[in-house]
């Protein structure tokens, strides 16, 4: 049939109408990357609360309803209109009620901090003690601040890494029945108390890891923050700035490892694909197309991390030896962070007027670290923003 | 060098389930090849075996031989690595790296590699690469833009820049246009031509005036019945098949597509 083929060549491009349709596809799956950022925002979101950090109020973007419906207009789209004015006051009024919650918690810390900034025989930033209460009152945050930077600073080294791990493993590696397993211990990991990781660090992983400080200390000692200089015997390792961090890296792998797998979870089949169909080895695969495309999503998961870390009061205060001193040997006994010091002192506090205006101040400190960490992740994530799918 | 593929008794399982039976179709060098025929006969199933990409998907293997210039791709010694760095491919869907640039996502290919070159070499190949897929006019002044912020047209032909920058010696195509405009369709149409010069081509399309207007020969594919797999039921010269075919079945799926 000359008459068909002859058809088939003169076709007009522009005729076919499985095209408009195709085009709709399309663009119904550019859409898919509203879905990823909303995630991406909402994990950051959750790393802001975690850490007291910062959480955008919704912007208003449309602007008072028209007054007078148009002509024709039933009376569905009145109430339409009703249900969209409540919704939006109402998703208003919480973004702004949480701003106010915001600004009334800086504006209690540092009224109620102001009486720490007199009457201090020490300098309140560089002096390693803590006697608000002895007269005159001497204290400064220097150690305490050395011990919450760096115990976090130790959580996240060890953590973050082995819950990408653990995540790439349980979302890309991992057979079916094996992830849903893992997954599922991941995630009832996530709800333990920091009490329950607390104890356990204090009763079992101190006693039975005094062997593996003192190796740190005797092979990798040339490392000064590994060497401990005091001890003389494996029975004098324990309580160290070390193994809190280490406990609380252990008690933020599962939360930081929940996050990033729903991330990797979400990289679209037809990115692995191209990756795949450039020749790329399973690694190869997971390094160009899983984990840049989870880069944001990871970031605030390290975040929420973070924000566990810097905030721990029960885990640390039982694991570390409290001591006020700017110690760098990592591996001796001693530490304090800012949580662990006001849950300590809390109790001595009332009894002199420093007491509480100095635990306070702490807190404050607390709160603005943690407000520059969670800032200063937003603006990682944000400048390439729009490389993020 | 563009490659002969030869495709011997080819089935390919997703598991237990035989998708495609008993395929075999010898390709030419240099020679634009279309595979039509209904939605879920297997035309995609098959495509992806001739790079090894059917494995990509858990319990996807075949049985048979698939022959590159007589070497069969299914070969104990064979890296399915390797392959597909032989046999480039071109999506239905396009898929530039969202996370990469225009300029990072054309040589995607030889970062996965790890291969070292200098940036005079890269911005050669990147220019190429381009231009060989009638896109660079169009991106020069933001290569470092992101490469998902380009048109859906202009995506799929930085998609197949970024295949023919490792060049390859075979391209498979899977519904390259299906998601086009007709302007990007006529774009990436010319380009098929044009490619053809360099390249072993087979291309899937659901669009019959597509397949005659591009190709050389055509394959047609068809169910024999719900729940019974694919079979390559007739694979000619094109204008052998739009024309004059041989069999039942082809003449009806054409005239049925044409009134
Ligand atoms: N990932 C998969 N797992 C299992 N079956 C699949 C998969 N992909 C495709 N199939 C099946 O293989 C058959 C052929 O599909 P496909 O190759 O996509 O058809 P076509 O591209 O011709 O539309 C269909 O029956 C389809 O359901
Ligand atoms: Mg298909």
């Amino acid at each position: 049939m000359p008459e068909t083929w002859d058809r088939v060549a003169a076709d007009d491009r522009a005729a076919d109408p499985r095209t408009a349709e195709a085009e709709l596809l399309a663009e119904a799956g550019e859409h898919g990357t509203a879905a990823t950022e909303a995630l991406t925002g909402r994990l950051a979101g959750t790393a802001g609360s975690g850490a007291s950090g910062t959480v955008a109020a919704p912007t208003r973007r449309h602007g008072a309803a028209p007054a007078a419906a148009p002509h024709g207009v039933s009376i569905t789209g009145r109430s339409t209109r009703v249900g969209d004015r409540v919704f939006k006051g109402l998703a208003a009024g919480s973004g702004g009620l949480l701003l106010v919650v915001m600004a009334a918690i800086a504006v209690f810390l540092i009224w109620k901090a102001l009486p720490a900034f007199s009457g201090n025989s020490g300098n309140l930033i560089t002096t390693q003690a803590w006697r608000p209460q002895s007269s005159p009152p001497f204290f400064g945050i220097a150690a305490i601040l050395f011990g919450t930077v760096v115990s976090a600073l130790i959580a996240m080294l060890v953590g973050v890494p082995v819950a990408i791990g653990i995540a790439l493993f349980i979302a890309h590696y991992a057979r079916r029945r094996m992830a849903t397993v893992l997954g599922g211990i991941v995630d009832l990991l996530a709800a333990v108390p920091s009490l329950v990781f607390g104890m356990w660090g204090l009763y079992f992983l101190v006693p039975n890891t005094r062997g593996f400080q003192s190796w740190l200390s005797e092979y990798w000692g040339w490392l000064p923050f590994l060497k401990n200089t005091t001890a003389t015997s494996t029975a004098q390792y324990g309580q160290s700035l070390l193994m809190a961090g280490i406990v609380l890296a252990i008690m933020i792998v599962p939360t930081v490892s929940a996050v990033t797998r729903e991330v990797f979870l979400q990289v679209p089949g037809e990115t692995m694909d191209a990756a795949w169909a450039l020749g790329a080895t399973k690694w190869e695969m997971v390094r160009t197309a899983v984990l840049p495309f989870g880069r944001a999503g990871m970031i605030s998961a390290a975040m929420l991390g973070l924000g566990r870390a810097l905030g721990e009061t029960i885990a640390v205060a039982l694991v570390l030896n409290s001591g006020f001193v700017i110690n760098p040997h990592l591996t001796e006994p001693g530490g304090d962070t800012f949580a662990s010091t006001i849950a300590l002192k809390f109790g001595e506090a009332s009894g002199s007027p420093k007491g509480i205006p100095a635990l306070v101040f702490a807190g404050l400190c607390l709160f603005v670290i943690t407000l520059l960490v969670n800032s200063a992740a937003r603006m990682i994530i944000a400048r390439r923003r729009e490389f993020t799918a | 060098m563009a490659k002969q593929i030869d495709v011997e008794n080819l089935n390919v399982y997703y598991g237990d389930f035989l998708a495609v039976q008993d395929a075999s179709v010898n390709i030419a060098p240099l020679t634009v090849t279309a595979f039509i025929g209904p939605s879920g006969c297997g035309k995609s199933t098959f495509l992806r075996t001739l790079n090894r990409m059917h494995e990509v998907i858990p319990g996807g293997r075949v049985t048979g031989k698939v022959l590159l210039d007589g070497e069969d791709l299914y070969g104990s010694d064979v890296d399915p690595v390797n392959v597909r760095r032989t046999v480039g491919m071109v999506f239905q869907k396009a898929n530039p790296f969202p996370t990469m640039s225009i300029y990072d996502n054309v040589i995607a290919g030889y970062k996965i590699a790890g291969t070292r070159k200098s940036k005079n070499d890269f911005d050669d190949i990147v220019e190429r690469s381009l231009r060989g897929a009638n896109l660079w006019e169009e991106v020069k002044q933001r290569l470092n833009r992101p490469g998902a912020g380009l048109s859906g047209g202009q995506q799929q032909r930085l998609c197949i820049a970024r295949a023919i920058a490792v060049e390859p010696q075979v391209l498979l195509m899977d519904e390259p246009c299906s998601a086009l405009d007709p302007i990007s369709t006529l774009a990436i149409e010319d380009l098929i031509a044009e490619l053809k010069a360099s390249y072993t081509i087979v291309i899937v399309t659901h669009n019959m005036q597509q397949a005659a207007r591009v190709s050389d020969r055509t394959a047609f594919f068809n169910l024999a019945g719900v729940g019974q797999p694919g079979r390559l039921v007739e694979y000619d010269e094109t204008s052998k098949i739009f024309s004059n075919p041989s069999q039942k079945a082809t003449e009806d799926y054409i005239s049925g597509r044409f009134g």
